[in-house]
């Protein structure tokens, strides 16, 4: 008797858990695929001639990410330098990650094997880069790579090189832009995993005559595999949509798919395209995130 | 104390005018209005003025088309685009009553074609669109624009283009020597295939960082306008600004009023501000270009009446206006500068 009072006591307040998240629910519905759905019917219709859109169902914004209409002749061709920007973006996102994992996994390390005391103040010097505005931290590293920057001119005062390098404006002056913006967004996840590392493992590896490669290959990446995946995750994903760090650093000129859509709803006055670039842009991410999804998984099963 | 206190009211009433009298929103082109000027009008109108700033007219536009409008009450763009935006219906008018002001438009910028007899715009500044060089790097002739599209070894790989469809794509065709609003194919394609060579040689586009990359030195030749370039020098760049033999862009801004202007009459208080010699010449000894405004001279600073960038040579050529194509032409310039840009 006592039992099923309680049992509809709890499917009640169940009920009421639900009625009482309905308005957060639909907030959420609206303000996460409201955007989405005027994003995608943008993307078929047809450009106005001053930018904005005109009523018209159109495929031609969706056409021409991977196609062009040749300017003169109206023949229809792969669009070569759309595909460079993806694959400029791509590849820039997927460097940025390596780059971001050589740097964190070792500072992650010796976070991680600090005294406990000592941890929150490593960490908590990690952090202090957020306190400033990412375009500050972005112009300031072009004061550092800028032909007459810090970098250049130590290097020509130490006598090293002889002419400036011209780092900025290219690929590589962005590459380190980002590197630089999002190592603490790899370094956090790293040192989460490597905290909870039971150090009691590398001995037992190094008993059983594993030499050190072995050590961090069979034991060491595994085990902290997840905060790998995780700190990969959040740094491709923001690369993969930066727009500040390309253009100050990439001139304007080396474009990345931010950039890209930013000009087609500006200057290129091309609204239907820059929407299906949007999307696009959102299906490369959602596949990076299922990828993310499937490897944490298989990383929690402990004979996976 | 007593002073003080009065003084403090009176602060505060006057804080408090200032409030009643309300606001006006302008949407206006990077450094181009001298702060001491807005304070200036703000103290005698007690006016709160907030300004937005945009790099291009083509940006203003599409930041207009994309949901701006009604939020800015002026906005300042070059000679072709007010043609454009009145085209597209985003402009208001007044008549020269509602400026008491009007009779100081300079008489050459009154009936002008993208605007005929001033209904919806007043001038700001006129100037000339070409590039500079830093002599410290080139020594050479710079009087070709050939030092933007086909340079020598040494300016290679060291130029800042303007971020800016129309003045690129009229340098260019100025360049080429052919028409701006060219529909013979053959041209547009030559256009479009000298651009495409000439980006090798370019490290950026930008416009609001046009004078800094000179300043720097991250820049050794630069697309830009005249008043600008005379900023770079001014600040210790040793820059030259080149009167292309081709020919160059000139170009007027103006101060439109936009269509559902939220505070109409402050707006026309503005603009009318503006038509005074001694405000016109403000903003003139800020930007060091020229004004559309009758009796500034003696305002005007003498480096500013005397500058290389504001005083071409006499052997010059005259230099054009940006045209305003058709819709069907301009989807070819449009998809020339795309295709630049990517």
């Amino acid at each position: 008797m006592a039992s099923r009072a309680e049992e509809r006591m709890q499917r009640q307040s169940a009920r009421n858990g639900w009625l009482l998240s309905l308005p957060a629910l639909g907030l959420l519905l609206i303000a996460a695929l409201g955007p989405l759905l005027i994003i995608f019917v943008y993307s078929v219709l047809t450009p106005g001639q001053y930018g904005n859109v005109v009523w018209e169902f159109s495929w031609d914004g969706w056409v021409s990410i991977l196609f062009t209409r040749d300017i003169f002749d109206g023949t229809l061709g792969l669009a070569d330098a759309h595909l460079t920007i993806f694959w400029r973006s791509v590849s820039l996102s997927l460097m940025t990650t390596l780059a971001t994992f050589a740097l964190g996994f070792p500072t992650a390390w010796f976070i991680a094997t600090r005294p406990p005391r000592q941890r929150g103040l490593w960490l908590f010097l990690i952090t202090i880069p957020f306190w400033t505005n990412l375009l500050i931290r972005t112009f300031a590293i072009n004061e550092v790579i800028r032909q007459e920057g810090v970098l250049n001119t130590f290097l020509l005062w130490t006598g090293v090189i002889e002419r400036p390098l011209s780092i900025i404006y290219t690929d590589t002056a962005v590459l380190i832009g980002m590197a630089y913006v999002y190592l603490p967004l790899m370094v956090l996840p790293l040192f989460a995993a490597i905290d909870r590392f039971d150090m009691r493992l590398l001995e037992a590896g190094y008993d059983l005559y594993a030499s050190r490669w072995q050590v961090l290959r069979r034991v060491i990446l595994p085990i902290v595999k997840p905060g790998i995946v995780a700190g990969s995750i959040l740094v491709f994903v923001p690369s993969l949509g930066a727009y500040v760090t390309p253009r100050v650093l990439g001139g304007g000129k080396n474009m990345m798919i931010g950039n890209f859509i930013e000009l087609q709803f500006l200057a290129g006055r091309n609204w239907p395209l820059g929407a299906a670039l949007s999307v696009t842009l959102l299906l490369i991410v959602t596949a990076a995130l299922l990828i993310y999804v499937r490897a944490a998984n298989r990383g929690s099963n402990p004979h996976g | 104390m007593k002073k003080l206190l009065t003084t403090a009211t009176a602060f505060a009433l006057l804080a408090g005018a200032a409030q009643a009298e309300g606001k006006l929103s302008v949407y206006h082109w990077f450094e181009y209005i001298p702060q001491e000027l807005v304070d200036k009008f703000a103290a005698e109108t007690g006016i709160e003025v907030t300004i937005d700033t945009y790099d291009s007219n083509e940006s203003m536009l599409a930041a207009l088309k994309a949901g701006k409008m009604g939020q800015y009450d002026v906005a300042v763009p070059g000679d072709y685009m007010v043609a454009i935006m009145a085209g597209e219906g985003l402009l208001d008018s007044f008549t020269p009553e509602e400026l008491p002001n009007f009779g100081n438009i300079a008489p050459q910028w009154v009936d002008v074609p993208f605007d005929p007899g001033r209904k919806s715009s007043i001038p700001y500044q006129w100037g000339s669109t070409a590039f500079s060089v830093n002599r410290d790097v080139y020594t050479g002739d710079i009087d070709t624009l050939a030092m933007i599209f086909d340079p020598p070894a040494e300016l290679q790989g060291k130029i800042n283009v303007l971020d800016s469809q129309g003045e690129v794509l009229a340098l260019g065709s100025i360049y080429l020597g052919i028409p701006q609003c060219s529909t013979d194919r053959e041209q547009l394609k030559a256009l479009n295939d000298m651009l495409i060579n000439a980006k090798q040689y370019w490290a950026s586009f930008g416009s609001d960082t046009a004078k800094d990359v000179l300043v720097s030195g991250d820049a050794a030749a630069g697309m830009i306008y005249n008043g600008f370039s005379a900023k770079a020098r001014a600040e210790g760049a040793n820059v030259e600004y080149a009167y292309p033999k081709e020919g160059f862009v000139v170009w007027m801004d103006n101060v439109v009023l936009l269509k559902d202007a939220p505070n109409r009459d402050n707006a026309l208080k503005f603009m009318n501000f503006l038509l005074q010699p001694e405000n016109a010449a403000a903003v003139t000894n800020y930007a060091a270009y020229t004004s559309g405004v009758t009796g500034v001279e003696p305002f005007l600073d003498e480096a500013i009446k005397s500058s290389p960038e504001n005083n071409p040579p006499a052997d010059a050529p005259a230099g054009s206006f940006i045209q305003v194509c058709d819709q069907e032409t301009q989807q070819f310039y449009d998809a020339i500068w795309t295709n630049l840009k990517k």
